[in-house]
């Protein structure tokens, strides 16, 4: 069973419904007994990097998560909720994500060329960098959706995918049973429930 | 690269679509459900919901119709249609939108961008403009394209990207039912004036007034539209395919 950790931010129901797609039980949970339990976590997250971090640390929230992946329990961040994954966000001011992934969140006008939009809107393809088991049922060239103006930086050695916009922006990323996507598997497709269904089997 | 997207709309009036009558392989042409997997399944990028009923039943036969779309299609949904405060984006956000679009709500409050981008994020919140040549210049018209604001359109839109609009439909009038084509010259107004996604409406007839689209305003985003899909006079995956073998970047 995949537990969503429900920590205020955003609408769940499209990735409930996702997962409830390809057959598999889900839950959304905001008590951090039933996330510390659980077999796999999803982290999710819409919105600005601070406000986030600090609705994860109320009502133990984030010692749940932190724990469970200390013993091993997959755990897959979503766009902000990958972002959360990293060290430091600076959207806003400096803050500290969950520090399983090492690396920050800056935003992509630093590195995108000034005529592009932000934020990225829409399908791209991911680039594969490295590996991984969340790829099993998906191609190099695949597109997936995105809406960021912020991405993993400083992050090479966890990088997994990018994808191109004019620079190569973090697509996702891998450590251990850790996990994250800057797109959104729940929107993009066939491809993304087919990513979704690579996770559910992982471990 | 980022793709160019393709958005069919689907117009929806007491839970089931209009001005679809005429598609072809499924069993139920006016059921928004139905027609929504049917187009998320053959290269959609995504959909948008217009909710043109007027009535409290109608308005929330529409949110039933949505909530089941969000259950069964995995692309990004748009819904517009009778958006005029931040309980309205509430209303349909709960039932699986992932953009709200807000057009006559907004110019008689424009407010409404603010608190609503504030809540939710820009990326959420979506300005629809229909626009009209008037002595030469661009006007914003309300009230499904009957109401003269008297407001230029650029200028406008422009607040509207300010306030945190992340996103613009422009739907020119003059262009729109005719078929020949859409409004190049409104649009690439419109993409000089705004550093957000542009989305084009009104006009499309053929296959070749996208590809036309994509050529002469690069910076334009999307091309949306309703019967031209609806009655197969374009499959989206054969477009795709032509947009591609003119270097226009399109998912497959």
């Amino acid at each position: 069973m995949i537990t969503i950790v429900d920590y205020g931010v955003g609408n769940l129901f499209s990735l409930e419904s996702s997962f409830k797609a390809i057959g598999e039980d889900v839950r959304v949970s905001g008590d951090a007994d039933e996330i510390f339990k659980a077999d796999k976590l999803i982290l999710p997250g819409v919105g600005a990097f601070g406000d986030a971090a600090e609705k994860l640390a109320i009502n133990g929230l984030k010692e749940a998560v932190l724990a469970a992946v200390a013993k091993g329990t997959p755990l897959m961040g979503i766009c902000l909720g990958m972002q959360l994954l990293l060290e430091k966000g600076y959207e806003y001011g400096e803050h500290d994500g969950l520090g399983l992934i090492k690396g920050s969140v800056r935003p992509i006008a630093d590195v995108i060329d000034p005529a592009l939009k932000i934020p990225q809107i829409g399908w791209n393809a991911l680039i594969f960098t490295k590996p991984s088991k969340l790829f099993k049922y998906i191609r190099q060239g695949d597109h997936v959706y995105f809406v960021h103006s912020f991405h993993a930086a400083d992050c090479e050695e966890s990088v997994t995918s990018k994808t191109e916009y004019s620079a190569l922006l973090t697509a996702s990323v891998e450590r251990d049973n850790v996990y994250g996507c800057q797109f959104h598997p729940e929107k993009s497709g066939k491809v993304g429930l087919n990513i979704l269904r690579a996770f559910c089997e992982e471990g | 690269m980022i793709t160019k997207r393709i958005i069919p709309c689907l117009d929806v009036k007491n839970g089931r679509v209009v001005k679809g009558v005429n598609f072809h392989n499924l069993r139920d042409v006016e059921n928004p459900v139905e027609l929504a997997r049917y187009y998320s399944e053959n290269g959609a990028d995504e959909l948008v919901f217009y909710d043109i009923t007027a009535s409290a039943e109608g308005r929330s036969l529409f949110t039933d119709i949505l909530r089941e779309t969000a259950r069964r299609v995995f692309i990004p949904l748009t819904v517009g249609g009778g958006i005029n405060s931040v309980g309205d984006f509430e209303r349909v956000l709960s039932c699986g939108a992932d953009k709200v679009s807000v057009n006559s709500g907004a110019i008689k409050r424009p407010d409404l961008i603010y608190e609503a981008a504030k809540l939710y994020g820009n990326q959420c919140v979506v300005i629809s403009a229909d626009v009209k040549r008037v002595d030469g210049t661009f006007r914003v018209f309300a009230k499904g394209c009957r109401e003269d604001t008297g407001m230029e359109a650029i200028s406008w839109i422009k607040r509207c990207v300010d306030m945190g609009a992340g996103e613009v439909v422009l739907n020119s009038i003059d262009t729109d039912g005719v078929k020949q084509g859409f409004d190049l010259e409104m649009l690439a107004s419109v993409c000089d004036a705004v550093n957000v996604p542009v989305i084009a409406s009104g006009g499309a007839g053929c296959l070749d007034d996208f590809i036309t689209l994509f050529k002469s305003v690069p910076k334009v985003d999307a091309g949306l539209a309703a019967s031209v899909f609806h009655f197969k006079e374009v499959d989206i995956n054969e477009l795709k395919r032509e947009m591609l073998k003119h270097g226009i970047p399109a998912r497959l």
